[in-house]
């Protein structure tokens, strides 16, 4: 699958800016976080930044921007459109309760109810994003299962990630936080491992001779493409990267998006104070590339089963 | 409304006889000059007259070669959208869009709701969906919506226009929800085949494949003789000289 850069910037920034939100309401909601302004408005401004403008990003392939509005409509069917209304109701109860926690300076009580209905909003948006992919048995590397626990499991780390950072910033990380954040980079980084494992060893059934309805005669291969030129659909689907640089490109992902950021938490765990600051800032910044990395690997490693009508042996 | 409707008693579609099919690209042409003017119209071309030509067709031919064991077998086979009974191109458009319509299962793109977001083209696995880049929304195709029932036209011309155009009567269109139709006939007559089953979108064009190939020469009983005698070697010096270049060059 041709991987388009603006669905990348808006899968990894949304993800990261779903979990920031999620884990502020959330934390804010147990009282495990003080209702401090600063951190309020610092912490809900870039998380909803970051959605806002993976939201917005996500407009930009749209062949007709000024209709996205339309997208909303088609919830009981269509994975994308749940993800535009859940985007746009998640806005609310999160709303609510940065304007809560900024401006009254508390989170208690009624608000605290807001926030754990805007944590859950923000995680089932996330959900929403995967099951766009996981919902096409057209592909079969998204349709996976662990398509879905990847999505929540990376937007969870990144979003810990961030607010660890934040944290620090505003007068230090909480352990809880910090531990959070490694547990949640550990475990990202097992679900991923396991999603290669996953697409590595599922079976390839389908061959041209499916798609042409010639399986009785024998193996079919094509002689002639319909056209001379690459058409929309070789364009779009028939994207593939390479075997061998898919695998160095897996290492650069894990070791970017988890290991690197895993160690330097711990590092902060153990040093605190301006060194925790500066560890974290550089785990924040290394696991942005390695998302964006993994995020590319997601769309170039996937095959579409229309290859077969273009010269695939088997998807 | 994308969810779909209950299940159409009609449905119209295409039977293409991969027996008869010469792969003379007619029908994909004929698609292009109908549908260039008519519901989806225009279906643009990037740089017709450049290197890197390429457009919107609603119907592509392409050719394989079937490895059968024996001489092989060269199989022209048109592919256009197959509107499908669980078409998952309808169910993921997030606007309405893409329908399928409730009286006779033809599968649509409204131009005037598309967004381009180019979702069902990932959700079909055959490769029906073309998106426009001139015009940002998704064209495919429409059985020719727009001639089947128009009745300004001929009887006889109220068909898509590729089955029209066909010199070979390879396309046939016709209701397959109609077990007495012609093309239902055809189709268990012939032991149609749908693509891809394993998917599950239960496409109405079904495919009818190639007759058994004869194998034995025709009636004539005798296998073929050279009509001229194998050239003699002359024994010249250039043809000493040729046949030493042809082994210098073919080590």
């Amino acid at each position: 699958m041709h991987p388009a850069y603006s669905i990348i910037f808006f899968t990894t920034a949304s993800g990261a800016g779903y979990g920031l939100l999620a884990l502020l309401c959330l934390f804010g909601a147990l009282g495990l976080l003080p209702a401090e302004r600063w951190l309020g408005l610092v912490g809900f401004g870039l998380a909803f930044a970051l959605v806002t403008a993976g939201l917005l990003s996500s407009t930009f392939h749209l062949g007709h921007p000024e209709r996205a509005w339309r997208a909303v409509t088609q919830w009981r069917s269509s994975w994308l459109s749940r993800e535009g209304v859940m985007a746009i109701l998640t806005y609310g109860p999160t709303g609510l309760f940065a304007l809560a926690w900024v401006i009254a300076g508390t989170t208690g009580g009624i608000w605290a109810l807001l926030g754990l209905l805007g944590a859950l909003a923000a995680a089932v948006t996330v959900y929403c994003t995967a099951m766009i992919y996981a919902s096409l048995p057209t592909i079969r590397s998204w349709h996976d299962a662990w398509v879905a626990p990847g999505y929540l499991a990376l937007a969870l780390a990144g979003g810990a990630l961030l607010l660890a950072f934040l944290t620090a910033l505003f007068g230090g990380a909480p352990a809880l936080l910090l531990w959070l954040a490694l547990a949640a980079l550990v475990l990202a980084a097992i679900v991923k491992q396991g999603y290669w494992r996953s697409i590595d060893s599922a079976p390839k059934p389908l061959t041209t001779a499916d798609a042409t309805g010639l399986a009785a005669f024998g193996k079919v291969r094509q002689l002639d493409p319909p056209h001379s030129q690459a058409n929309f659909v070789m364009r779009e689907m028939g994207y593939a990267v390479a075997r061998k640089h898919a695998l160095k490109l897996r290492r650069i992902a894990l070791a970017a998006g988890f290991l690197i950021p895993a160690a330097l938490v711990l590092l902060a765990l153990a040093s605190g104070g301006f060194l925790a600051g500066v560890a974290l800032f550089l785990a924040v910044l290394s696991s942005a590339l390695g998302l964006i990395v993994e995020r590319w690997l997601f769309f170039a490693e996937a095959q579409h089963v229309v290859t077969l009508y273009y010269g695939a042996e088997a998807a | 409304m994308t969810s779909l409707p209950p299940p159409s008693a009609k449905k119209l579609g295409l039977v293409i006889d991969l027996d008869i099919c010469v792969g003379c690209q007619a029908c994909a042409v004929s698609c292009k000059e109908w549908n260039t003017s008519g519901y989806s119209a225009p279906l643009t071309d990037r740089e017709p007259y450049g290197a890197d030509a390429h457009g919107v067709w609603l119907n592509r031919i392409h050719a394989y070669e079937v490895d059968d064991g024996d001489t092989g077998m060269t199989v022209n086979f048109p592919r256009s959208c197959l509107h499908c009974e669980e078409p998952a191109c309808v169910t993921v458009c997030p606007t309405g869009a893409s329908y399928k319509r409730a009286e006779d299962g033809i599968v649509l793109v409204n131009p005037d709701t598309c967004i381009g977001c180019k979702l069902c083209s990932w959700a079909c696995p055959y490769g029906a969906r073309e998106y426009d880049d001139d015009h940002g929304v998704m064209k495919k195709c429409t059985l020719c919506v727009d001639r089947i029932y128009n009745e300004t036209f001929e009887e006889a011309d109220r068909q898509p226009a590729c089955v029209r155009a066909c010199p070979t009567g390879a396309r046939h269109f016709g209701d397959l929800g109609d077990p007495e139709s012609a093309v239902s006939q055809l189709v268990q007559e012939r032991e149609g085949v749908d693509l891809l089953p394993q998917l599950g979108y239960r496409p109405v064009n079904k495919y009818l494949p190639p007759r058994p190939r004869r194998r034995e020469p025709a009636e004539a009983g005798a296998a073929l003789e050279p009509v001229a005698p194998p050239p003699q070697e002359s024994g010249v010096a250039e043809d000493r000289l040729f046949r030493w270049v042809d082994r210098l060059l073919t080590r």
